[in-house]
């Protein structure tokens, strides 16, 4: 079984969404989180906070550099993510769409360079 | 003595690659190995046959040498090994090594979906259909599109590697979800043959052999799922519009509209089996874009001389086919066949509600409804527009041509 990244983006500058929406957008991704889990398709998943939170971490000659913020310079950072099981990439797209539904966002799909070991 | 000519070899391989290239994929799950090995064949063929003539079936022979050839990189590489078992343990060991019709068709339309699969952008998957499918060298594709060699091969190296890493599956898309995938499919072969029958620039109106490349990739589909009327349209589209090539040029290289088109040029064979196709679509009955544009070729056809086309008809499939594919250019043409009921106005409104300003179609035709308006001076200008955005020469000849010929303004 090959396992794929399912990646939400958050684009700076772009207000949050109403509350309601909100409240039910987090409901739709918690109920398509059981139904991964059901269908032994769920690895791993996490919303991340903004990507003002963000420190990276830097190693150079022993010593190691840490900077604030993202450290990716684009607009768009990845706001939250789900790792799944899949037998194919038209059957990770099919999870994908549903994904894209529930969190009311486009969703990226990117395959695991290897299945895991088991 | 030399018993088959190279360019013999060259002809069979693009009729058999695309078969030797689907069996392979399915026996050994790697698309890239199984281009390699095919191709390996294929030097192999250049070799052996002509000196020895061709084999009895160079089918076979291509897919066992390849086979054989594929076997050879797998022991060579332990890494592949277990896949390979695996393969053997899904597929069985050695089967038969002539081809059997049923299961080698099955192999390259799930090739072809694969090559068309929408994760990939149009430009890869018109890249990888002709060289998969219809067994075009890479160098040949690049001349085709115009781009240096070695982006093609980029391109074709890119879009393999994501097949190969995404896992985007060999198969053909189950029931339902078929007609969806197989737009993308069909989208893929009208690109080829659109580039064949318009180059987007260059100096010579078309490149024949990428429109023709297109018609054998559609007459393949055809046979592959003779169920699917979509299918069936396209192959007619492309045959009623190639049809006319003969007549399309002008001595001096300038494009030749339809309207002035000599008629008894048109090749009365593709415009036999056109119509043929496009009657059987009407008795199925499960109109789609293509089938109805076919039914619009079939009209321009059916007419002996330009003013004998049944224009009322037209609008009627122009009005279908924009419910079925409601752009802007569908709604373009259909303003053309509007003007040509004589309501010229009429059409010139439509037109200018388009949002096509940056295609040069729009703006001739444009300046043609407000030539025929008597309105010289923004024709004129509607001409300039339309120069300013086409790249291929010959239809800037001819639009330079109209151009010319408006009267000088009130005299």
């Amino acid at each position: 079984m090959n396992q794929y990244l399912l990646t939400v983006h958050s684009v700076e500058g772009q207000p949050m969404p109403p509350k309601d929406a909100m409240t039910k957008m987090y409901a739709d991704v918690s109920a398509f989180n059981e139904t991964m889990r059901a269908k032994g398709v769920w690895v791993f998943a996490g919303g991340l906070h903004p990507p003002s939170s963000a420190t990276v971490v830097r190693a150079k000659d022993g010593q190691f550099i840490l900077t604030d913020g993202p450290f990716s310079e684009a607009k768009e950072h990845v706001g939250g993510f789900w790792v799944i099981k899949a037998p194919d990439l038209d059957a990770a797209l099919e999870w994908a769409k549903k994904a894209s539904v529930a969190c009311g966002g486009p969703v990226e799909v990117r395959p695991f360079q290897e299945p895991p070991a088991s | 003595m030399v018993l088959v000519e190279a360019a013999e070899v060259a002809r069979v391989f693009r009729e058999c690659s695309g078969r030797a290239v689907a069996t392979l994929t399915r026996r050994y799950r790697d698309l890239g190995l199984a281009e390699e090995a095919v191709q390996e064949a294929f030097v192999q063929a250049l070799a052996h046959w002509p000196v020895e003539g061709l084999p009895p079936s160079p089918d076979g022979w291509i897919i066992t040498t390849a086979s054989r050839r594929a076997l050879d990189h797998l022991r060579r590489e332990s890494t592949r090994e277990r896949r390979h078992e695996e393969s053997q343990e899904l597929y069985g060991p050695d089967e038969p090594t002539t081809p059997d019709e049923g299961p080698v068709i099955d192999d390259q339309l799930r090739l072809m979906f694969t090559c068309c699969h929408p994760s990939l952008s149009p430009d890869a998957q018109v890249a990888l259909t002709l060289r998969l499918i219809a067994g075009l060298q890479t160098n040949e594709i690049a001349r085709a599109f115009l781009v240096p060699e070695t982006t093609m091969a980029q391109r074709l190296v890119r879009a393999k590697n994501k097949i190969r890493d995404a896992h985007i599956p060999y198969r053909v898309p189950a029931g339902e979800e078929l007609p969806a995938r197989l737009t993308w499919v069909l989208a893929a072969i009208y690109l080829v043959f659109n580039e064949g029958y318009v180059a987007s620039d260059g100096e010579d109106l078309g490149r024949p052999d990428l429109a023709n490349e297109a018609i054998r990739l559609a007459r393949h589909v055809v046979a592959l799922l003779p169920k699917e009327p979509e299918a069936r349209g396209l192959l007619a589209l492309l045959l009623l519009v190639e049809s006319r090539r003969p007549a399309r040029t002008a001595a001096d290289g300038a494009m030749v509209v339809l309207a002035e088109q000599d008629r008894t040029q048109w090749d009365a064979d593709l415009v036999a089996e056109g119509h043929a196709l496009v009657r059987a679509c009407l008795r199925e009955n499960r109109p789609g874009p293509y089938q109805v544009q076919a039914a619009i070729q079939a009209v321009h056809a059916d007419a002996a001389r330009a003013e004998d086309t049944d224009w009322a008809q037209i609008v009627a499939l122009y009005d279908h086919l924009l419910s079925l594919m409601p752009t802007p250019v569908v709604a373009l043409n259909r303003a053309i066949a509007v003007a040509e009921t004589g309501r010229v106005p009429e059409a010139l409104a439509l037109v200018d509600e388009l949002a096509l300003t940056g295609y040069h179609l729009f703006h001739a035709t444009r300046a043609d409804l407000l030539r025929r308006l008597g309105r010289r001076h923004e024709a004129t200008d509607a001409y300039d527009a339309a120069l300013r955005l086409t790249s291929n020469q010959a239809e800037a000849r001819l639009l330079a041509r109209r151009r010319a010929a408006l009267a000088p303004p009130n005299g």
